[in-house]
């Protein structure tokens, strides 16, 4: 069932687009990360989904009604910041959460129960991001809209994490994170990738990465090789043992780079297409 | 000649901030310490550079030393240009072949746009090359980087590490921390740390091959080490007997869940 509809989505400040012509949806119990590079124009999606900005064109609908008009109990949001009030403990902070949403506290789970009388301000990142994801999620919403969730989270923090974001689709609602990181990309079932307001590309990781390759040279290259490959619309990566070359065929680096350098063409990684798409 | 640290241990406001890590990097060299928050990465980087005392062990460290902390250490009113002008003056190098090295930095940076922009108003990824470039424009021996990449985009990321490589073939040894455990694979080694305590080290093949027991992969939770991994579960069996599903050969992420875990258990 769709829970999230986009259609037509545009959003211009000061003449500029942010959002160009975005079109998407999410089922309840699905997982979609939307990726892209600072200034894609993910926040502004997250914002109009939110109802908090008025599409300039288009629409966006959150469980058929539009974005601005729905029940704000329909809908949960984890910011980037967490929203938290530091000088309020973990149990007063969830507690002033669920009051105003009008649903009892959840019950806390070994880990975080023991803390329930820490000021949030005194717990590290990872903890206040379980925090900030409990409160997001309290009033069992819809929508679950998660900015970020798992930034600069140690890996057991991290698998926490994802395993309630994961419980939270399983029961029914939608997801939409957004994300830079690959390994985040691939927990989700879709990926939107965003690039000057527009999508660029949309699937599984796999789809995204699709067939798209690199030329890997074993060798390092001068500083006028670089700028020739860079002059005809190539990114030259340097690696460890030489480089890799993204967005240009394995025969046109040969006539740049010449015979020598040993050449190889190899499967691009999810950052290495991204670069690509988001030229 | 190597740097680093020998069984650094270094507290910090009655607890224990870094517990027995040891770090070598040699010249051309990039050594990449992963952990989240907490994992003590920051003390590393200032204890490193000296900034912060050390309470046991050592720390091996050339005269001149680079650091560029999280927050990449631009004047943020000063612009692109000002700022690698005056880290040149501060360093006294010789003006005329300053000014070549600095228009050279801001070429393969790709700041040129961004050029007379003052630090403040460069976003975050220009922002963080601009910290990269000031860093090998100084050219110590030691060089050390506080999450470069943290926040950045995919673009801006590849970019940032793209110029830590070169400055790496420009001789110098690196030190660079993350959040993140992918990176680790740009480096010639890992350290992944947890509350101060080393999780793994050495090479990432190194690594992946240190971690004890077996790998399975099955369609729901199972045994006590056990914890999600995209769609999948993943069990750890500590003694290497069988359990339900698929014997997964295990990569760093793996192996660094594993090794917190069972840290976790063994505390």
């Amino acid at each position: 069932m769709t829970v999230v509809e986009a259609r037509g989505l545009s959003k211009d400040f000061g003449g500029v687009l942010a959002v160009d012509d975005l079109s998407f949806s999410v089922d309840s119990g699905e997982v979609v990360g939307l990726l892209g590079a600072n200034g894609a124009g993910k926040t502004t999606t997250m914002r109009m989904l939110l109802g908090l900005l008025a599409p300039g064109a288009g629409v966006v609908t959150v469980a058929g009604a539009p974005a601005g008009e729905v029940d704000r109990a329909l809908v949960g949001y984890l910011p980037q910041g967490l929203g938290l009030y530091p000088d309020l403990t973990v149990a007063e902070n969830i507690a002033f959460a669920t009051a105003a949403f009008g649903v009892p506290a959840p019950s806390l789970e070994t880990g975080l129960a023991e803390l329930s009388d820490r000021r949030v301000g005194d717990l590290s990142l990872g903890l206040r991001r379980r925090v900030a994801f409990i409160i997001a999620n309290s009033h069992h919403p819809r929508v679950l809209i998660l900015d970020e969730p798992t930034s600069g989270v140690g890996p057991l923090g991290r698998a926490w994490l994802w395993e309630s974001i994961r419980d939270t689709a399983s029961d029914g609602s939608a997801v939409v994170v957004s994300t830079h990181y690959m390994d985040e990309a691939e927990e989700c079932d879709r990926v939107i990738l965003m690039a000057h307001g527009r999508q660029v590309a949309a699937g599984s990781v796999r789809d995204v990465i699709g067939g798209a390759s690199v030329v890997e040279v074993g060798d390092h290259l001068s500083q006028a090789v670089i700028d020739e490959i860079a002059a005809g619309g190539g990114t030259v990566l340097l690696t460890r043992s030489g480089s890799r070359i993204v967005g240009l065929g394995l025969d046109t680096v040969r006539e740049m780079v010449g015979d020598e350098a040993p050449l190889t063409e190899a499967p691009a990684t999810f950052e290495e297409a991204f670069v690509a798409l988001a030229r | 000649m190597t740097w680093g640290a020998r069984g650094l241990t270094v507290h910090r406001g009655g607890h224990l901030a870094l517990d027995t890590v040891t770090l070598e990097v040699g010249p051309g060299e990039i050594a990449v310490v992963v952990g989240g928050d907490g994992a003590g990465k920051t003390t590393l980087c200032r204890t490193l550079v000296g900034l912060d005392p050390v309470s046991g062990g050592e720390v091996i460290r050339p005269e001149r030393t680079g650091f560029q902390p999280e927050t990449s250490g631009a004047w943020a009113e000063l612009t692109v240009i000002e700022n690698l002008e005056f880290v040149a003056g501060a360093y006294r190098l010789e003006t005329g072949a300053a000014r070549a090295r600095i228009e050279e930095l801001v070429e393969i940076a790709q700041l040129g746009e961004a050029r007379d922009r003052l630090a403040r108003h460069l976003s975050g990824g220009m922002r963080q090359k601009l910290g990269v470039a000031m860093a090998m424009l100084s050219a110590p021996e030691l060089l050390v980087f506080d999450e470069p990449t943290t926040g950045l985009d995919p673009v801006s990321r590849l970019e940032i590490w793209s110029l830590l490589t070169r400055s790496a073939r420009e001789g110098r040894a690196l030190v660079v921390t993350t959040a993140y455990v992918d990176e680790a694979h740009r480096g010639d080694s890992v350290l992944a740390l947890d509350e101060g305590r080393v999780l793994a080290s050495g090479s990432v093949d190194e690594v992946v091959a240190s971690m004890p027991g077996a790998l399975f992969e099955s369609e729901r939770r199972q045994g006590i080490v056990s914890w999600r991994r995209g769609r999948t579960w993943r069990a750890w069996s500590p003694d290497g007997s069988p359990l339900p599903g698929n014997r997964v050969t295990p990569d760093l992420a793996d192996v660094i869940t594993v090794a917190a875990i069972a840290g976790e258990r063994s505390t």
